[in-house]
């Protein structure tokens, strides 16, 4: 549904995207997951024909999107970052000129209107001024202009961001309930968020791509990255000695300094070989030493670490290659 | 160019919730009724060309107002992005926003026909200049709509936007005039030539009641100089 060849996007001699190639086939929720200034944006744009790429190519829905790039409009839905609308409009009067400027006819208009009103929720702002709505409101105009001519492919550009958890919620159901129907091309920098909603995700870091894979296998590579950190009472360096030969554990730090714990504890991060959970051996190997347990938690990585060792682990198997 | 009319509706109806257009339209028909009062008088010839003429110099001013935020402002709030990602291209866009413009000064004019009524009741003037000088206001208006819709699409600051335009006004009205006014006489040569193509003089002849093609076509040629130019402005982003 999607193709994405070689894509290539420079301002000036900052390289925006770098040299990506992806599929999105038809029906699939599709995450494109990436830290701020990753390149997700440039991206969704050079898809929906507002950028033109430096290099490469793109179709979407069997269409080029240089050469073709009024069918591949016709058949795309796009919510840009922010949601940009005519504040001085009413929902009603603003769909009903996205739809005339996609040479919808009355009828068909007034039709969809409808449709789109009740499965963005809008229907008691229906009347509304735009500029008076709440984020949330505005985030389902937008939502809803980008169904309005029932489009193959809808591409959506950070959908949730500003959003209260309510909100959040019922974005991500309306997203989930769109797949399937629609093929949907996502760009968040929230990782639970793409565990929730999405079939896949691709992860972009400095314009290039750096994972791709479904949630489990993203989800089991962040397991990778967890620790697990204790806090017990005892001598730091025989606690430290004693945690590392623990079975599957690969190091042990001691975060006295950091974390300042009370008088005789001691905190100490556990990292565990490979996907292994390792809190029951550790717990038991605690109190089998006799030193009194005050918290054992998981600490998963957070998505800059996730970048960071992600980035690090392509370098890594970059030389081993070379 | 099939979407250019969809674009223009919503212009139109745009201005009217935006205050700046009332306050722009409340000084221009003060500006007129002024003129037209101070005119209005017994002994003076009955026609319209003293307000005509005195018309242009307020809409020098009042043009960039209204023109101001046509595309500025799709910049600065981002609305340019689902414009151009909807199927239309850049010419759509620029036509649209021209005679949504345009179509707002005409009903601006419009409240000025009841002077051409007042005109008619009182006196025994002469419907021809009339006539023709609402034909030349007309085409001076829309080249300065295409003036302003130019400025306004250099730049997301709508203050910037109004101020580039009454300046590029300025310079192509009232300069010209003011070269012909103070060394008329005097004045040769190539600047004689420029001086000619002001606005002002060419418009000078519509308000007098002559309908000259060679000035009909300089408007329409120069306001499609702009208009094409905005088109280019817009496809700009494309080489960036």
């Amino acid at each position: 549904m999607i193709s994405v060849t070689k894509l290539t996007k420079a301002y000036g001699h900052v390289l925006a995207v770098d040299n990506i190639s992806f599929e999105v086939d038809k029906g699939q929720i599709v995450g494109f997951l990436g830290p701020n200034g990753a390149g997700k944006s440039t991206t969704l744009r050079i898809l929906t024909c507002y950028l033109p790429p430096t290099s490469g190519s793109a179709t979407v829905n069997g269409f080029d999107i240089f050469h073709q790039s009024d069918q591949v409009r016709q058949n795309l839905g796009y919510l840009p970052e922010n949601v940009p609308l005519y504040l001085e409009m009413k929902v009603e009067e603003y769909l009903d000129f996205r739809g005339r400027l996609r040479g919808m006819d009355r009828p068909t208009r007034k039709k969809r209107i409808d449709y789109v009103v009740e499965r963005c929720w809008l229907g008691a702002v229906r009347g509304r001024v735009i500029g008076r709505l709440s984020k949330g409101f505005r985030q389902r105009v937008g939502l809803a202009d980008a169904l309005l001519h029932n489009p193959a492919v809808l591409i959506l550009d950070e959908p949730t961001v500003g959003l209260d958890p309510t909100q959040i919620r019922e974005t991500r159901k309306l997203i989930k309930d769109l797949g399937g129907q629609h093929t949907l091309l996502l760009s968040t920098h929230i990782l639970p968020e793409v565990e929730a909603v999405c079939d896949r995700a691709i992860v972009i870091a400095s314009g290039r791509i750096v994972a791709q894979g479904s949630p489990d296998e993203l989800r089991a590579s962040r397991r990778m990255q967890a620790r697990v950190l204790v806090e017990c009472r005892g001598p730091a360096e025989q606690v430290k000695n004693t945690l590392a030969r623990v079975a599957g554990v690969s190091k042990v730090e001691i975060l006295n300094g950091e974390q300042r714990p009370g008088e005789g504890y001691v905190v100490a991060a556990i990292r565990p070989q490979e996907t292994r959970d390792v809190r029951e051996e550790v717990a038991r190997t605690i109190i089998q030493s006799g030193w009194p347990l005050r918290e054992i938690r998981l600490e998963h990585a957070t998505l800059e670490e996730f970048f960071v060792q992600v980035t690090a682990n392509q370098a890594m198997a970059a030389e081993q290659k070379g | 160019m099939k979407r250019a009319p969809v674009i223009a509706r919503r212009e139109i109806s745009s201005y009217f919730y935006s205050p700046i257009a009332y306050v722009a339209m409340f000084l221009f028909l003060v500006a007129a009724g002024y003129l037209f009062w101070r005119d209005f008088v017994p002994g003076q010839p009955a026609g319209m060309r003293n307000i005509f003429d005195w018309m242009v110099w307020v809409l020098v001013f009042i043009i960039p107002v209204l023109s101001m935020g046509l595309l500025s402002q799709e910049w600065s709030t981002g609305t340019i992005e689902p414009l151009m990602t909807a199927p239309i291209d850049e010419t759509d866009v620029v036509i649209g926003k021209f005679l949504g413009a345009f179509g707002f000064f005409v009903v601006l004019m419009v409240p000025t026909l009841l002077y051409v009524v007042l005109l008619k009741l009182y006196s025994q003037a002469e419907l021809g200049p009339i006539f023709s000088g609402y034909l030349g206001i007309l085409l001076v208006g829309a080249l300065f709509v295409a003036v302003g819709l130019f400025c306004s699409s250099l730049t997301r600051s709508q203050v910037i936007a109004a101020v580039t335009a009454v300046a590029i006004l300025f310079l192509i009205t009232i300069v010209p005039w003011e070269m012909l006014r103070v060394e008329g006489s005097t004045l040769g040569g190539a600047w004689r030539t420029v001086a000619d193509q002001g606005v002002f003089n060419r418009y000078a002849d519509f308000s007098r009641g002559v309908i000259n093609l060679a000035h009909i076509v300089f408007f329409v040629a120069v306001t499609s100089v702009f208009l094409f130019l905005t088109v280019k402005v817009l496809e700009s982003r494309r080489w960036k």
